[in-house]
């Protein structure tokens, strides 16, 4: 998920979180191999229920939240997603349906448009359907997309693609704009892959090589020459993989700062890959989200600058990237509260580089990585 | 689309999809469109709320004039179209 919410991140003071994303489910019928998902996610059994969901969202909007996103797993699994989306719009927030395009017809676009629905954002595997194919998992995803995008479009609605590209389709990214261009896109987010999740279990067969990544950009900006040209008004956002920056992303804009995720099992986490780090999250079934928000241990816990170490404490751009992500800290140190190792500073920045060696030596194809499903990801519940 | 483009007979309208609100916690006007949102001031909050997609800009800055007894009308004028040609450049609004 890219936040594009424009706010300066508050130092201090806690502010509203303005921006919610409601993870109705972890279930999927793709298998993407670079799935943000937690390993673990097949050990959620107990979803909230539509009495909770709805409860949640009218806490939620009455501290002030207004974006909201409803993503999973595939939220158009849940048969409630319909009403959800009314009481939503019912209680002011603009909502964005965040989808594979998987179980989703004519009919339910219009059910949904009807509910108060302000956008559907598709996200897509490939230009061409052997690599889509080898990526998610499904043969017939990739026909389905298309034909959901092109309706998504013929309902009126806004219409953002999203491709996580890695070195399978970086390669492909001029087809893929031009397939997004041909589909009539407003917007294409052209988002490298972050290391979470099922992608961090697969990161040496996915992060591309250096030279992939500078000829993707090349390409993205001739596509945005091509497309002013033509007066064409399709933005294009092209998110470098954090392996290849030298200063890390202010990740969410802070912890606890403005962005909130409630998981399946209603866990609140300052951002969707959070539950694996090493703390408790609190569930809307044990607190109100206000409480959670405000005052729980885990919420404070990397608000501010207080809880840094160097080289983050004295150093001057730590309110500009608020000493980048702890979800990446802790997966590349095992220390939540380390400079996130992006960061050319961190005297961990070597197992950046290390991964980009190790990465450049992997020859899996895609389809040979570890598919994100229910039957892998046993491997990793604890009991 | 281009700015030149807009006058005092343009109606404006937000971009299709794109959603003017008031916040009551944030105490403001806000642009919220897919995954994003632009916090807007009070003179842009009034302008924008003002379009309807029916009256053309020279309505528009009437209104506001009445709205806005102490502000000088020719001021109001001015803020109203450079505010129009900023935002159809920003891709916030389209007109005809």
């Amino acid at each position: 998920m890219t936040d594009r919410t424009d706010t300066v991140t508050t130092n201090g003071q806690t502010g509203a979180p303005l921006w919610l994303l409601a993870e109705l489910t972890y279930r999927c019928p793709l298998q993407c191999s670079y799935c943000s998902n937690p390993l673990d996610f097949a050990a959620v059994k107990e979803e909230l229920d539509t009495a909770e969901w709805i409860d949640t969202l009218t806490q939620a909007r009455a501290m002030g939240a207004v974006q909201l996103g409803f993503s999973g797993g595939e939220p158009l699994v849940r048969r409630d997603l319909e009403t959800l989306v009314a009481e939503a719009r019912r209680l002011g927030f603009y909502s964005n349906l965040i989808t594979s395009g998987l179980g989703l017809d004519e009919s339910r676009i219009e059910a949904l448009r009807e509910a108060g629905l302000d956008h559907i954002q598709i996200s897509l595997q490939a230009s061409d359907p052997d690599v889509a194919a080898a990526v998610a998992g499904s043969r017939k995803a990739y026909g389905k997309k298309l034909a959901m995008a092109r309706a998504v479009k013929a309902a009126g609605y806004p219409m953002v693609l999203n491709v996580v590209l890695h070195r399978h389709n970086i390669d492909q990214l001029d087809q893929i704009i031009a397939l997004c261009d041909e589909l009539g896109a407003d917007a294409v987010e052209l988002a490298n892959c972050q290391m979470y999740g099922w992608a961090q279990l697969n990161r040496e067969g996915l992060l591309p090589s250096r030279e992939q990544l500078e000829v993707a950009e090349a390409t993205t900006a001739r596509w945005r020459e091509r497309l002013a040209e033509r007066d064409r008004d399709m933005r294009l956002l092209f998110v470098v993989p954090d392996y290849y920056n030298d200063r890390p992303k202010a990740c969410m804009g802070g912890w606890g700062s403005i962005f909130m995720t409630v998981a399946p099992d209603g866990a609140v986490l300052p951002c969707h890959s959070a539950r694996m780090l090493p703390m408790r999250f609190p569930t809307v079934r044990e607190r109100p989200l206000r409480e959670i928000w405000y005052q729980s241990e885990a919420f404070n816990r990397y608000r501010g600058d207080a809880w840094m170490l160097e080289p983050c404490r004295s150093c001057d751009e730590r309110h500009r990237d608020v000493g980048g992500c702890r979800c990446q800290a802790y997966l590349l140190t095992g220390d939540p509260a380390a400079t996130d190792p992006v960061c050319d500073l961190s005297p961990d920045h070597h197992l950046v580089e290390a991964a980009r060696r190790e990465a450049e030596r992997d020859t899996r194809s895609a389809g040979e990585l570890t598919p994100r499903n229910a039957h892998e990801s046993r491997v990793f519940c604890r009991s | 689309m281009s700015e030149a483009s807009i006058d005092g007979r343009s109606v404006c309208r937000l971009r299709p999809g794109w959603r003017l609100q008031w916040e009551e916690t944030q105490q403001r006007h806000v642009l919220l469109y897919p995954e994003g949102m632009v916090q807007l001031n009070d003179t842009a909050g009034a302008i924008l709320a003002q379009l309807d997609g029916q009256r053309d800009v020279d309505a528009v800055i009437a209104t506001l004039q009445v709205q806005f007894p102490d502000a000088p009308p020719a001021a109001i004028a001015e803020d109203v179209h450079e505010f129009m040609v900023d935002a159809a450049q920003q891709g916030w609004i389209h007109h005809d």
